[in-house]
């Protein structure tokens, strides 16, 4: 009777470590983003995960789906952050520049209070489409680590070019990996 | 001292809801700063200085001034930044987790400290009205030799 108590009290302590240990492993593995982040740097082109977000400054909610056949350049931003006060203009430019030719960049603004957003993106003069990510669902499935991060989806919705997690004015040669790929997800 | 000590329990057990109540709806800065969290540092507010966390800090104040109740300062906040603002896992779905795991780790070490303890003393028992374990009890013949050899040298 004791030592079959006993072996019962360590089955359960085993089982425990084991399901403890299970859940740990799922956890790792199943991080959000790390398999977009992953085929990217192996140089795959991973579908761009799709989200439906309520958009800022505008009624309703914009879908990623919606935008199937343009190119989008999708930007993660927030007021408080710095550098994406300083490349916001440039994004606007290239939305101005090649929205005639079927791309739309789109600002998922995240971390933040919506009435800043607003009124940011008043300030500096953005007329691209933003949308507000309040449960960071998005952000999550993109991997995004930090602001500002910016993607590159093809027409058929797939990521293609760099992934620039940073500035898109951090150096020269961000930049021209910047216009390289919004060229690359035109002419997909 | 124990009529003492049930007073003060019962005072206690009476109080405390008041405070709750008091908390809910005149909440403070430094109350809510640690049951929020920065949500890029991953810290409460009150251990982060990030813009953000000053940003959500600017929000509470402004709220309270306004005369918001707590409840409705953390359902602003769950609503602009999602329910990982709060530093509290969340009454419901996997969050439930969190609230239940200790107390049901707790219940079970306290069964397994119970039932082992129970063991011991059973095991205990039969060690102090037995011979110990490897020792024959001794022959009827021996045994009263013994007896008279002790007795012969208390004499």
């Amino acid at each position: 009777m004791a030592s079959s108590a006993k072996i019962a009290v360590q089955a359960i302590a085993v089982a425990a470590v084991v399901g403890l240990l299970a859940l740990l492993v799922w956890k790792v593995t199943h991080q959000p983003g790390s398999g977009v982040e992953k085929a990217l740097s192996e140089g795959k082109q991973p579908r761009a995960p799709l989200f439906t977000l309520k958009r800022i400054g505008q009624p309703g909610d914009l879908a990623l789906a919606s935008l199937r056949g343009k190119a989008v350049v999708v930007n993660f931003w927030a007021s408080w952050c710095r550098p994406c006060k300083e490349e916001l203009p440039v994004l606007e430019q290239t939305w101005q520049r090649y929205r005639n030719q079927g791309l739309v960049v789109v600002g998922v603004d995240a971390q933040d209070f919506t009435t800043d957003a607003k009124r940011f993106a008043n300030r500096y003069g953005i007329t691209y489409p933003i949308v507000h990510d309040a449960p960071g669902s998005t952000v999550d499935r993109y991997g995004v680590t930090g602001f500002p991060e910016t993607f590159f989806v093809d027409r058929r919705g797939r990521l293609v070019g760099a992934h620039i997690s940073g500035s898109i004015l951090a150096t020269g040669e961000i930049k021209a990996e910047f216009e390289a790929s919004v060229r690359r997800a035109l002419r997909s | 001292m124990r009529p003492l000590a049930v007073l003060l329990l019962v005072l206690a057990a009476l109080l405390a809801p008041a405070a709750a109540r008091a908390g809910e709806q005149h909440p403070t800065l430094a109350e809510l700063e640690g049951e929020v969290m920065c949500p890029t540092c991953h810290t409460t507010l009150d251990q982060s200085s990030s813009p953000v966390a000053d940003r959500i800090r600017a929000f509470i104040r402004a709220r309270i001034a306004a005369g918001d109740t707590k409840s409705g300062i953390e359902r602003e906040l769950v609503a602009q930044f999602g329910p990982a603002i709060l530093a509290a896992p969340p009454h419901k779905g996997f969050g439930l987790l969190a609230w239940w795991l200790p107390i049901a780790g707790l219940l079970v070490g306290l069964a397994a400290v119970t039932a082992g303890v129970w063991q011991w003393s059973r095991s205990r028992e039969p060690v102090a009205a037995e011979a110990a374990p490897g020792e024959a009890p001794l022959e009827p013949e021996l045994e009263r030799r013994v007896d008279e050899e002790l007795a012969r040298l208390d004499a």
